[in-house]
């Protein structure tokens, strides 16, 4: 970026201008973080007014007697690997879907209909669609002689089965974002790389690709935040269970809190939960703000 | 027009708040279920024309909504004046920290303790009253008589019967009990019974308190006997798929032929084939043990920043009175903890009243007996241990640290 000094002026002014989001964020950002980490510290059970210190206890309950808070991290960290499908997936549905044929809009619109639906229907949707008993998975693998399979209440395979329902509103988001992409590229690159030979394959990865990536940027923070912050189908679906073994951070932070009156724990898993997304946060700044600088 | 608009709404909420003043009482309840759902509605009709200057306003949420959003009301700076709620640990978890309203007074102003002698207990916290029940009923063990029959298999006595009941039943291809364990509180239903039959009420509520772990070896008797249950295999598969709700249509499709359960599963019972439907009480496990029974009771309470302090207590004598309990039971399909009501005129009940009565003590339920994290993390390991059994000495070594850490 160019030197060029701002006049004194326009600094004030900018000052006056930023200064409502910069309240907002104080307030409503900035100081819960800050009390999060406070409260972490003590025990509460967040109805009576006495919070006793007792300094890194629950870091301690947490990290070394809790074997339920390493299968929510090790089940977080699942969400964060198979939830990139959605990106990737939804690349291929834009790529699919961009084109000018008669009724393309409406095919768009019902591609994107999973992200307008509430995550509570989703859940339920896919938890009627597993059920043994009469869901359709069992209809279509008994059809081919394979016996019942219970998805959700199988300890290993729980996760993967709510992942699996999560990505399907996930991806229609995606694609949005790739669809956006794919309108801004500048149709005389196309042409000329066209006139030069380029096809298939070798005309996306070296034309249009690049011209995708802040589109790409974006999908992946997206997924990635909507990954660590998976709560919903969780509670829907499961409910943590069979035996907590489907359970994330975020569920394990609502459970503790609300159901087991330990505020001052589930504040400790918030802030646990917090320096992990603060960490990916920075190394995608860090890598966006490189890439703007070398010129994309 | 956005003024006007606030102006507008500020209007509504001061007329709300003065209409609130003007013997309003907000009720909150979980009395979802379309029976007990039309019975509130009933009796408080019948209060408002009793108390013309007292108007009811019933919120009614669905069972586990409601749970979370209890303690969230009765933080608020505004919280209902009446809600539904559950007697023992479960209501002193609230009275202990001062959100419910002591109620003594009107269970001395209207003769209460001679009336309910029997549920005093359970809803006293260090000497109070902190709420009144409204209804009750008994857990035991719901089954298909024509299934039973068919089979060849009297009612099961004693455990041996159960466990070779269980064994008849697979032979022919019935899944002997049915048991949907999602929301984990079912599991709870067998370990309470199996315990209490195999150690007695005393060392059920001592582990209950804490002062008994979990790797003890009573609690180890009492997994054995479960384990001699999954050995058999009694349950149906995939019980952590389905709610207690869903677990029905096994039931009541022959698929399977029993149930553990309260009685308010029995409207779920198709009217046409009610014939085929019976009771029994959990079968003996070790004679020289008394007989114990779960007997949860559902009550009524006041928050403590309730606003309407003075028309919530009239809410809470209309419903303790004698006829209104007999009317409200009726349609609940439960039992009256008053002892002047008429049990209703229901085989299923009049066999509950009958045991319970005969019972040499009375425990809550589980997840109301314990410490609500305690019953969190022993419900999660009764789920485990059904599904993976070889894990039993991980599960209660788990607990009793759990155990440890909340009771220190």
């Amino acid at each position: 970026m160019a030197a060029s000094p701002i006049p004194r002026e326009h600094r004030r002014a900018a000052f006056w201008f930023l200064l409502p989001a910069l309240i907002m964020f104080t307030v409503y950002v900035i100081y819960p973080i800050l009390q999060s980490f406070w409260i972490s510290f003590h025990e509460w059970d967040g109805l009576t007014d006495t919070m006793e210190w007792v300094g890194l206890r629950n870091y301690e309950d947490l990290l070394f007697w809790d074997d339920d808070f390493w299968t929510a991290i090790i089940n977080n960290v699942w969400w964060l690997i198979f939830y990139l499908l959605a990106p990737l997936f939804g690349l291929i549905m834009a790529l699919f879907l961009n084109q000018t044929v008669r009724g393309i809009r409406i095919a768009k619109s019902l591609f994107f209909f999973p992200f307008v639906i509430s995550q509570v229907v989703v859940g339920l949707v896919f938890s009627w669609f597993y059920d043994p008993s009469f869901g359709l998975l069992n209809e279509v693998v008994g059809f081919f002689g394979i016996p019942t399979i219970s998805l959700l209440s199988s300890e290993r395979w729980v996760t993967f089965a709510i992942i699996a329902a999560g990505l399907w509103p996930q991806t229609a988001y995606c694609m949005i974002l790739y669809l956006t992409g794919l309108n801004n590229i500048n149709p005389e690159q196309i042409e000329a790389a066209r006139i030069d030979g380029a096809k298939r394959f070798k005309l996306y990865w070296h034309v249009i690709r690049p011209q995708l990536s802040p589109a790409t940027f974006l999908a992946i923070v997206v997924t990635v935040i909507g990954a660590l912050r998976s709560f919903d189908l969780v509670a829907i679906m499961t409910n943590g269970g069979p035996y907590g073994s489907s359970s994330v951070l975020a569920f394990k932070m609502y459970e503790e809190a609300i159901f087991n009156f330990r505020v001052g724990y589930g504040a400790s898993i918030a802030v646990v939960l917090f320096l992990i997304m603060a960490v990916y946060i920075t190394f995608f700044l860090t890598r966006m703000l490189q890439q703007e600088r070398s010129g994309g | 027009m956005k003024i006007r608009l606030a102006l507008a709404t500020a209007t509504v909420a001061l007329l709300a708040a003065s209409a609130a003043q003007a013997g309003t009482i907000t009720f909150n309840s979980m009395a979802s279920d379309p029976g007990p759902r039309s019975a509130m509605e009933t009796l408080i009709e019948q209060f408002e024309a009793e108390n013309p200057d007292i108007t009811v306003e019933l919120n009614t949420f669905d069972h586990e909504a409601y749970k979370t959003a209890l303690r969230n009301w009765l933080t608020s700076s505004s919280p209902p004046d009446v809600v539904t709620w559950f007697a023992g640990e479960r209501m002193n978890a609230f009275a202990g920290r001062g959100l419910f309203a002591d109620v003594t007074d009107v269970w001395n102003d209207n003769g209460l303790f001679d009336v309910m002698s029997s549920s005093s207990s359970a809803l006293a916290y260090e000497g109070e009253q902190y709420g009144v029940p409204y209804t009750y009923y008994q857990w035991g063990v719901y089954y298909r008589t024509d299934i039973f029959e068919e089979n060849g298999i009297e009612v099961p006595e004693t455990f041996d019967d159960l466990v070779a009941a269980c064994g008849t039943l697979r032979e022919a291809g019935i899944a002997p009990v049915t048991i949907g364990t999602k929301f984990l509180w079912t599991a709870a239903g067998w370990f309470d019974y199996l315990n209490l039959r195999t150690n007695g009420l005393e060392y059920h509520l001592g582990l209950m308190s804490g002062e008994i772990p979990y790797t003890d070896d009573g609690v180890r008797a009492t997994m054995a006997n479960w384990q001699r249950l999954i050995d058999a295999e009694c349950y149906i598969d995939d019980h952590s798929a389905y709610s207690w709700q869903e677990a029905i249509p096994f039931l009541t499709q022959g698929e399977a032929a029993m149930y553990l359960i309260g009685n308010f599963i029995t409207p779920f019972f198709p009217e046409d084939s009610m014939d085929n439907y019976g009771f029994f009480q959990f079968p003996i496990i070790d004679e020289s043990v008394g007989i114990y029974e779960d007997a949860p009771i559902d009550t009524l309470h006041i928050p403590a920043n309730a606003e309407n302090q003075e028309d919530a207590r009239r809410f809470l004598a209309f419903m303790s009175q004698a006829n209104i309990l007999t009317d409200m039971n009726e349609a609940l399909n439960q039992l009256p903890p008053n002892s002047e009501s008429q049990v209703p005129d229901n085989r299923f009940l009049e066999a509950g009243f009958e045991m319970l009565s005969a019972a040499d003590g009375i425990a809550q339920f589980y997840d109301r007996d314990t410490d609500p994290e305690m019953a969190r993390a022993g419900m999660e390991g009764f789920q485990e241990f059904m599904v993976n059994p070889d894990r039993l000495d991980d599960i209660l070594e788990r607990l009793d640290r759990t155990r440890q850490r909340i009771f220190r």
